[in-house]
């Protein structure tokens, strides 16, 4: 394995050296001070900002890490992936530590003009394209997270479908963290107007239990009438530290379903937004985390209705183990003009031990007179009486538990349309249920 | 060869010490139907749980055995695959898993004690055969085996659903509680009905019940009554129905030291305390 952290710590010194190594267009460069001046100036997060409450980082050492590539393509051997049993895929694009490693398009979508590959080769080959939409949906300023991304991204993955194209083929996108490793992947999805595509990415960790480094970004573009399909399973090892700004703009009449599965990290802080912005854009929002060790997943989702006549829907569901915890604050938004807004979050954790711990925590902003939205959140415990009556139709008191999460799962499970997605994400959690006395 | 579910001097208590079974003693052949009766909280379900293995009850004497073994020392799914089965008076939801997934998984384990987690299942096609089968002859909508277990049932959809599984498990001994509460007329006909076709030479049958319809299909050999923890009188089947002619005052009257510990067993008890 290439060992790919080229500088310790995230200094004036090593981003000056990164930006020289690059040789990026001058507008990418300028990008890139600017974050950098930004993540400089802001301070890092503390318990002291609301949204970082429950979250603590004060064990994180940044300087252990490091700008992650020049952008040259990694040799290393490229993992599986779990999410593309048995698919025909449109494209694939694997990288590790932020490197390209592998990137093919099939030549029918490649002749309707599809782009999709690495985002650094594009961004050298395709300028034009990243240069119009790089960041429409990413706030460098927002915190100095967002900061580090928008200085130090590499890597990544772009998919453009062009306007009335339907891509009936998934596209799939594999990014793998070695031990120690740093991941800057920043992913640009642009379907135009009408066009229509499946994205299936997957972020994963070559050595079980190694340490490392993600800071991401995520942008997802939906023109008017489009439809889009990304599903993000984020089952990396136990030692990483998840940071991830990530947002979508949907357009009018647009469709949007993204399913966020996340069942590694040692610690995650996610930003995941949905922006409606043209008249009657729909969003559906599926979530499915499996918590287990110590480990402290915390996403912050917004659904920012800004157009009138959407619809969003907002589904996460949380089974937690040992003594982990969950964070999720959701909030809708709806904002003056936005009438006949149709908004709906709902968040469901089920504790299957003592000291796992969720929070939940749901808020409605309205600012418009003619809208419906609700929300609801349930905590439970796996129920004894149900263990017990399982039990006695032969089952196992493991067989029992994995039976009451799978269950408690199939609600968010029957809303993900892509069975193989389906069917990954259930292997993976049977996997990690244990036996509990 | 026909086992044999031996009960000796069985004393059960709950696990914050309060004892509801005070020296039951029972032994039921395959083949044979016992019908247990007694008044509301005198330990009919109690007995059913100790039975399976329920960990909120705890045995502080006795013995169960089947064909020898001993019972007491299996887990409640051991016991399930040696061939004992309770059809619970309240069951539980499983939320998101559907019945026929729940009862393939319950049918491969109980016919195959041996599995070990992870190995196969029954065939998908061979079991939905089989299950097709068992609900038509219950009469039972085949959209059934596609709903969620027992999560959002009627009382008679769960009876019937506990009904269903005894008829996939065929068990060597079935504890029926209460299967008839929570039916109309009609429908407790069919389940007696259906139990008794279940049933037969290879099957002992334990009934809890208030009512002899349940019984009209499978007339009891043995007919034991309940009082205080304790069985206090054992007859044929005329004695389930003296007890629902006439109820159970010449019982305590007969039994006035089990009729006191019943009447202390009710003192204290906590709302919706089997």
């Amino acid at each position: 394995m290439s060992v790919t952290t080229t500088a310790a710590g995230f200094t004036q010194e090593s981003f000056e050296r990164f930006v020289a190594q690059r040789n990026e267009p001058g507008w990418l460069r300028e990008l890139r001070r600017e974050a950098w001046q930004k993540f400089e100036s802001l301070p890092m997060p503390s318990q002291r900002d609301e949204e970082w409450m429950r979250t603590d980082i004060r064990t994180l050492r940044l300087q252990k890490f490091g700008f992650s590539s020049d952008g040259s393509p990694s040799a290393g051997a490229a993992p599986d992936g779990l999410l593309t049993h048995g698919v025909e895929l449109g494209g694939q694009t694997i990288a590790i530590d932020s490197r390209p490693h592998t990137a093919r398009l099939n030549e029918k979508w490649a002749a309707k003009g599809v782009l999709f590959g690495s985002l650094d080769e594009l961004a050298a080959s395709h300028g034009e394209v990243v240069k119009k939409h790089l960041f429409r949906a990413f706030t460098p300023g927002y915190d100095r997270f967002a900061a580090l991304h928008a200085a130090a991204w590499s890597g990544g993955t772009l998919l453009y479908v062009p306007r009335g194209v339907t891509v009936d083929e998934p596209f799939h996108m594999l990014s793998a963290l070695s031990s120690g490793g740093v991941d800057m992947g920043h992913t640009l999805v642009i379907l135009e107007d009408g066009a229509e595509a499946t994205l299936l990415a997957e972020t994963t960790s070559l050595v079980e239990g190694g340490a490392g480094l993600h800071v991401g970004g995520i942008e997802l573009l939906v023109g008017p009438r489009a439809r889009l399909r990304y599903v993000n399973f984020q089952n990396w090892s136990a030692g990483v530290w998840h940071f991830a700004h990530q947002k979508a703009l949907v357009d009018s009449d647009a469709s949007l379903q993204w399913t966020i599965a996340a069942l590694g990290a040692k610690l995650a802080k996610v930003n995941q937004h949905v922006a409606l912005t043209g008249p009657g854009a729909t969003a559906q929002v599926n979530g499915v985390m499996f918590t287990e060790g110590k480990q402290h997943l915390a996403y912050n989702t917004l659904q920012h209705h800004e157009a009138s006549q959407c619809r969003s829907d907002l589904l996460y569901k949380a089974a937690l183990q040992d003594d982990s915890r969950t964070v999720w604050r959701g909030m809708i938004r709806v904002d003056e003009g936005a009438q006949k807004t149709d908004g709906y979050q709902r968040n469901d954790n089920l504790m299957l031990s003592e000291h796992s711990r969720s929070d939940s925590i749901p808020g409605l902003e309205i600012l418009a007179d003619d809208v419906r939205c609700t929300h609801g959140s349930t905590t439970g415990r796996v129920d004894d009486e149900q263990l017990f009556y399982a039990r006695c139709r032969g089952l196992t008191r493991k067989e029992a538990v994995r039976m009451v999460v799978t269950g408690f799962f199939q609600q968010v499970f029957d809303r993900i349309t892509i069975e193989s997605v389906r069917e990954a994400l259930g292997l993976a959690i049977a996997r990690r249920i244990r036996e509990y006395e | 060869m026909s086992e044999t579910l031996k009960i000796k001097d069985l004393h059960v208590s709950t696990t914050d010490g309060k004892e509801i079974l005070r020296g039951v003693n029972l032994e039921i052949k395959q083949g044979e139907v016992h019908a247990l009766m007694g008044p509301n909280g005198s330990g009919k379900s109690t007995l059913g749980y100790a039975i399976m293995g329920h960990p909120g009850y705890e045995v502080t004497q006795g013995s169960i055995t089947l064909d020898g073994k001993d019972v007491l020392a299996m887990e409640p799914n051991e016991r399930a695959r040696a061939g004992i089965f309770l059809a619970f008076q309240r069951p539980m939801a499983i939320p998101g898993v559907k019945m026929a997934d729940f009862l393939r998984h319950a049918a491969t384990n109980v016919r195959r004690p041996d599995r070990k987690e992870g190995e196969e299942l029954i065939p998908m096609r061979e079991f939905r055969k089989e299950l097709n089968q068992k609900m038509e002859q219950l009469r039972m909508d085949k959209e059934f085996a596609r709903r969620y277990v027992n999560d959002g049932f009627s009382g008679g959809e769960m009876k019937r659903a506990e009904i269903l599984q005894l008829a996939m498990l065929r068990p060597k001994f079935a504890i029926l509680d209460e299967t008839d509460s929570g039916l109309d007329v009609d429908a407790v006909r069919l389940a007696s009905q259906s139990i008794a076709d279940i049933g037969g030479k290879d099957m002992g049958i334990l009934i809890i019940t208030h009512h002899e319809h349940l019984l009209e299909h499978n007339r009891p050999d043995f007919t034991h009554v309940i009082l205080g923890g304790r069985i206090v009188e054992t007859g044929g089947p005329e004695l389930a129905l003296e007890l629902h002619k006439q109820g159970y005052d010449r019982i305590r009257a007969a039994y006035p030291e089990a009729a006191a510990a019943d009447a202390a067993l009710k003192e204290n008890e906590p709302a919706g305390a089997h």
